[in-house]
C-alpha cells in the first residue's frame, strides 16, 4: 500500500517510492537523505500538530506535513519485509 | 602559508575541532559580501604553521544557500592546499553524502571520523581502514572533544597536501557515467579546473554551472531528450543525489557494524525527546524553561525566597538589621548576594562587576580628577560627560552575558533546534519559520547578537522582518527605561506602592503585540512570499562544551567592550559638548542648560511629539524629555542618564525646588530622575507610558542600527527598515497616548485599523484597484 508522508500514523514506517515538489523543496528533501529506497519511521507530530518528526538514515529530521506530502512510501507491513 | 579547509555538516563538531586546533589564534569575520561566519586561526603544531579555515556547515553543494555557495566557491576558486573533511561517526551516511561531493574536486581530502567514542560506547564498531581503502583517502578517527587524534589528522593532511589528487566519483556505476565522463572531458578540453566536479554539477542543472558553460550545455539537453528512467524520468538531480546515496549504502555504510539490529532504536536523544517535545508537556516545559532563564538572570528575588518567607511571616533580616555595617568592605561583599533577599546568579555577577568592581575603580579615577585641580569644565567633562557614560554602558555587560551564555547552552545542547519544533506552527501563522524565534527572544538581551542570530534564517524576506521586529523585543538597556518611569508613575501619581511590575510586564507584552502586526503587516504588503521550507535535522542532544562557551562569551565581551570604548565614548562626549556649549559657542555652567545647543534643537523637534504627549504641551522644559529620546538613539542607556544630568542642571537652575542633586545621583534606579522630571514639566501618565513605548518601539542604540546595516546588506532596504521603526514608534506612542487621556478615541483607531486590514486583504485579493498602490509600487 502506498500513500504520502504526511498519512502516517505515529510509529509507522515505510519506504521512500518517490518525491515530488517544487525544485529546491525537492532538492532539499533528496540532500537530508529522502532518497528512493530509503526507511522513514514517522516518529511524532509537534505539540501544535506540525511540524513532524521522523527518523530517516538513523537520524531525527523535522518537516512540515506540506513537505511531507511530497513523499510517497510504501507502508512496511507488519512482520513482513518489503520487497525492494 | 599552506592552507587546510574543514569542511562538514552541521553538528558534526566542526567547531569545536577548529577552536582546539587553533586556540587563541581564532579570528571571526564575515565572508566577503554575505553574512555568514568566516573564522580562520593558526595550527602551530605541524612542521610548519599552517591557516586554517572553518568553511559554513553545509549538507550538500548545492547552490541554493548562501553557506553551500561559500564552501564551493572558496575550495574551487582559492585552492586550499586541503580539506579536512569532518564526519560524524554517528550519523554516518548523510555525512558522506557530503564527503561523496567533496571527492569530485582536484584538490587533497582527509576524512576526520569524529565522535568515535560515541558510537563504541553504543557497542558499535567502525572499521576506519576498510573505509579509507573505499573512499580512497586517508581516514582518521579523532575525538574533537577529548581532543584525541588531532596530531595525527594534521599530520596525514599536510603529507597529502604535499600531493596532487584528482577528484573521483561515486556516480560510475549509474546510467550517467557516460554523459559525466564525456562532459569532463569535453569540459577539460576547454581547460576548465575540477572538470569532474563542473560535470556532474552541469549535468545536474545546477543553476551556476548552467549559467557558466552555456556552451556545453547542449550535450547534457541532448541526452536528456533520450533518456528514460522508470522512476526519475529524466530528473537528472533526482538521479544524481539517489545515484550517492545508493553507493553509500551499498559500499561505505557496512563499515558500521551495528550492536543492536533494530532498525528504528530509541536513542538517548529520542528518550529525552519523548519528555521534551511531548505532545503535552513539551510547551510548558520550553515556557519553564525560559521563565527559569530570566528568573537567574534578573530576579533579585532567587527562587522566590523571600516571598515565602513573608508569607511565613519572618522575612528575611537586612544585614544592617543583623548588625552588620554596611559601608564595611568585606560586608559590601556579602551585600552583592544577600541583602533581606537572596539575589539570583545574573544579579550577583552584576551586582559585583557594578559595584564592586567598576563601581570602585570609576569612583577612585573620579576622585583623582576631582583632585587634581583641573578646570571645572575639564573635570565635568571627565567625570560627567566620559565616566558617567561610560560606567553606563559597561554595567549593562553582565545581563547581556549572562543571557547570552544561556542560548549559548540552549543551542551548544541541541534544545534550541526543538524550540524552533515546537513553535513552528505557531509563527507559521505570521508567515515566519520556528526558527525566527530564537532570534527574537535574544532580543530580550541585546538586539546586537539577537541581529547577527537571524543568518541561521535561509530565507531573505523572513531575515528582513526579523531583524526588523526584533528592536520591539525589549533589550536589557530598555529595561532601566521601564523600571524608572513605572517607579515614578507609582510614586508621582499612585498611592507610592503598588504595581510598577504590571507596567513594566504591559510593555514588554505590548512590544510583543506590536512585533506580531508588524510582522503581519509586512508578509502581507512590502515582503509577501511563501513561507519558507522547514526541513531542518534535529541534532542529538550533548553537553555543552565549555571551551566552546567561554570562546563565544569571550568574542561577545570584546565586541561589546570595543562598542563601549568607541560609539558610545564619542557619543557621550557629543552629548556633554552639545550640553554645555551655547549656539555662540560660549561654555554654560550646569544651571544654563536651557541655553544649551541642544535644548536648542529639541526644542524645534518638540512640537512633533504633542501627538505623543511630550511635545509642546509641556511647556518650558518639556523638551528634555526629546532630548532622552534623541540620546537614546545613540544608546537606550542614555535615556534615564540623561534625566540623571538634566534632573541635576534643572535643580541648578532653581526649577525644581525641594529636589536635591546628590539624591537623585544616589539613586540607581533613576526613578527619582524621573521624578524629578515630572514635577519639572507635569507630564500626564499617559505622555509617560507613550514616552517608554516610544523608546521601546523606535530606532534601536547605534550598534544595533550598524548591526542591523550589515546583516540586512542592502541600503534600500535598510533606510526603509529605519523608517518602518520611525514610523512604527510614532504611531504606537500616538495610540498609547491618545487612548490613554481620551479613552473613546479607541474606537477611531479600531475603525482605522479595520480598514487599512480591510484595504490590504482586498487589495491582495485583487478585488480592488488602489491608487496609492500604483504610486508605492
Amino acid at each position: 500500500m502506498q500513500k504520502t508522508l504526511d498519512q502516517f500514523a505515529i510509529g509507522e514506517h515505510g519506504i521512500v517510492r518517490s518525491v515530488s515538489g517544487e525544485g529546491k523543496i525537492k532538492r532539499r528533501l533528496f540532500d537530508m537523505g529522502i532518497t528512493p529506497g530509503a526507511e522513514i519511521l514517522l516518529r511524532k507530530r509537534a505539540p501544535l500538530g506540525d511540524p513532524l518528526e521522523i527518523t530517516v538514515r538513523s537520524y531525527e529530521l523535522s518537516l512540515r506535513i506540506t513537505e511531507a506530502q511530497c513523499v510517497l512510501l510504501s507502508v512496511a507491513q507488519e512482520g513482513e519485509e518489503v520487497a525492494k | 602559508m599552506r592552507r587546510f579547509a574543514l569542511a562538514g555538516n552541521p553538528n558534526c563538531g566542526k567547531t569545536t575541532l577548529f577552536n582546539s586546533l587553533t586556540g587563541s589564534t581564532a579570528h571571526v569575520g564575515n565572508w566577503p559580501g554575505v553574512t555568514v561566519d568566516k573564522r580562520d586561526g593558526v595550527y602551530k603544531k605541524c612542521a610548519e604553521p599552517v591557516a586554517i579555515i572553518d568553511l559554513p556547515g553545509i549538507y550538500s553543494l548545492s547552490p541554493y544557500t548562501p553557506e553551500e555557495v561559500i564552501a564551493r566557491n572558496y575550495i574551487l576558486d582559492e585552492k586550499p592546499d586541503c580539506v579536512i573533511n569532518i564526519v560524524d561517526a554517528t550519523n554516518l551516511e548523510r555525512n558522506l553524502y557530503l564527503t561523496t561531493q567533496i571527492l569530485e574536486m582536484d584538490v587533497p581530502v582527509v576524512i576526520a571520523l569524529n565522535m568515535m567514542d560515541a558510537v563504541e560506547k553504543q557497542g558499535d564498531r567502525i572499521d576506519s581502514k576498510e573505509l579509507e581503502k573505499r573512499l580512497g583517502v586517508p581516514v582518521v578517527k579523532i575525538s574533537a572533544l577529548k581532543e584525541q587524534g588531532l596530531a595525527e589528522l594534521m599530520d596525514k593532511a599536510f603529507n597529502e597536501s604535499q600531493k596532487q589528487r584528482r577528484g573521483s566519483t561515486v556516480l560510475q556505476d549509474t546510467a550517467l557515467a557516460h554523459l559525466i565522463g564525456d562532459v569532463r572531458i569535453a569540459l577539460a578540453g576547454q581547460g576548465v579546473g575540477n572538470p569532474l566536479f563542473h560535470a556532474i554539477k552541469l549535468v545536474e542543472g545546477d543553476e551556476i554551472e548552467v549559467e557558466m558553460h552555456k556552451e556545453t550545455l547542449p550535450m547534457v539537453e541532448a541526452f536528456k531528450q533520450t533518456f528514460e528512467d522508470e522512476i526519475f524520468g529524466n530528473d537528472f538531480e533526482a538521479l544524481v543525489a539517489d545515484g550517492r546515496y545508493k553507493y553509500i549504502s551499498k559500499h561505505f555504510a557496512p563499515v558500521l557494524q551495528r550492536k543492536s539490529t533494530e532498525k528504528f532504536a530509541d536513542t538517548r536523544s529520542d528518550k529525552a525527546d519523548r519528555v521534551l517535545t511531548n505532545r503535552w508537556a513539551g510547551i510548558p516545559i520550553f515556557l519553564l524553561i525560559l521563565f527559569a532563564i530570566f528568573h537567574l538572570t534578573f530576579s533579585e528575588n532567587f527562587l522566590f525566597i523571600s516571598t515565602f518567607a513573608n508569607w511565613a511571616n519572618s522575612p528575611l533580616p537586612t544585614l544592617e538589621e543583623l548588625g552588620f555595617d554596611p559601608d564595611n568592605y568585606g560586608v559590601r561583599w556579602l551585600a552583592t548576594i544577600y541583602d533581606g533577599t537572596i539575589y539570583s546568579p545574573g544579579v550577583i555577577v552584576n551586582n559585583i562587576w557594578n559595584d564592586m568592581l567598576v563601581g570602585e575603580l570609576f569612583g577612585w579615577i573620579g576622585g583623582l580628577i576631582e583632585g587634581s585641580g583641573m578646570a571645572a569644565w575639564a573635570v565635568g567633562l571627565l567625570n560627567n560627560g566620559i565616566l558617567e557614560g561610560l560606567g553606563a554602558v559597561l554595567s549593562f555587560l553582565p545581563p547581556i552575558l549572562v543571557l547570552f551564555m544561556f542560548f549559548s547552552i540552549l543551542e551548544d545542547s541541541g534544545y534550541m533546534a526543538r524550540i524552533a519544533f515546537i513553535l513552528d506552527r505557531m509563527f507559521r501563522r505570521f508567515g515566519l519559520s520556528g526558527r525566527s524565534f530564537l532570534p527574537m527572544i535574544m532580543g530580550f538581551g541585546c538586539s546586537v547578537p539577537a541581529m547577527i542570530n537571524t543568518r541561521t534564517l535561509a530565507d531573505e524576506k523572513e531575515r528582513t522582518a526579523t531583524v526588523r521586529v526584533i528592536p520591539f523585543f525589549s533589550c536589557g538597556a530598555k529595561l532601566p527605561i521601564l523600571t524608572a518611569v513605572a517607579g515614578a508613575i507609582i510614586l508621582s501619581f499612585g498611592s507610592g506602592k503598588g504595581n510598577a511590575d504590571l507596567i513594566t510586564y504591559s510593555m514588554y507584552l505590548l512590544g510583543i503585540v506590536v512585533a506580531i502586526v508588524s510582522v503581519l503587516l509586512m508578509r502581507a504588503t512590502t515582503l509577501k512570499g511563501e513561507t519558507p521550507p522547514f526541513i531542518m535535522e534535529l541534532p542529538a542532544y550533548h553537553m555543552p562544551q565549555f571551551k566552546n562557551l567561554m570562546a563565544h562569551l569571550w568574542d561577545k565581551t570584546k565586541h561589546f567592550v570595543k562598542k563601549a570604548f568607541t560609539i558610545i565614548l564619542a557619543s557621550t562626549i557629543v552629548i556633554w559638548f552639545l550640553t554645555h556649549f551655547s549656539f555662540s559657542w560660549g561654555y554654560l555652567e550646569d544651571e544654563q542648560i536651557n541655553d544649551s545647543i541642544l535644548a536648542g534643537l529639541c526644542k524645534l523637534l518638540q512640537p512633533l511629539f504633542t501627538p505623543l504627549g511630550f511635545g509642546s504641551q509641556l511647556g518650558e522644559y518639556g523638551w528634555v524629555f526629546v532630548v532622552a529620546a534623541v540620546a537614546g538613539l545613540i544608546a537606550k542607556e542614555n535615556v534615564i542618564s540623561t534625566f540623571a544630568t538634566l534632573g541635576a542642571c534643572l535643580i541648578a537652575a532653581g526649577v525644581l525646588p525641594g529636589f536635591n542633586a546628590d539624591s537623585i545621583y544616589a539613586d540607581d534606579t533613576g526613578i527619582q530622575a524621573v521624578v524629578a522630571m515630572i514635577s519639572a514639566t507635569g507630564i500626564t501618565v499617559p505622555g509617560l507610558i507613550s514616552f517608554i513605548a516610544f523608546n521601546m518601539t523606535t530606532i534601536p542604540c547605534f550598534a544595533a542600527v550598524g548591526t542591523a546595516r550589515s546583516e540586512l546588506g542592502n541600503k534600500k532596504r535598510f533606510r526603509w527598515t529605519l523608517l518602518f521603526w520611525l514610523a512604527a514608534s510614532y504611531t504606537v506612542g500616538t495610540i498609547v497616548y491618545t487612548v490613554g487621556s481620551w479613552w473613546w478615541t479607541s474606537f477611531i483607531w479600531a475603525a482605522v485599523i479595520a480598514c487599512v486590514s480591510c484595504l490590504i486583504v482586498f487589495y491582495n485579493k485583487g478585488k480592488i484597484k488602489l491608487s496609492f498602490g500604483k504610486k508605492s509600487a
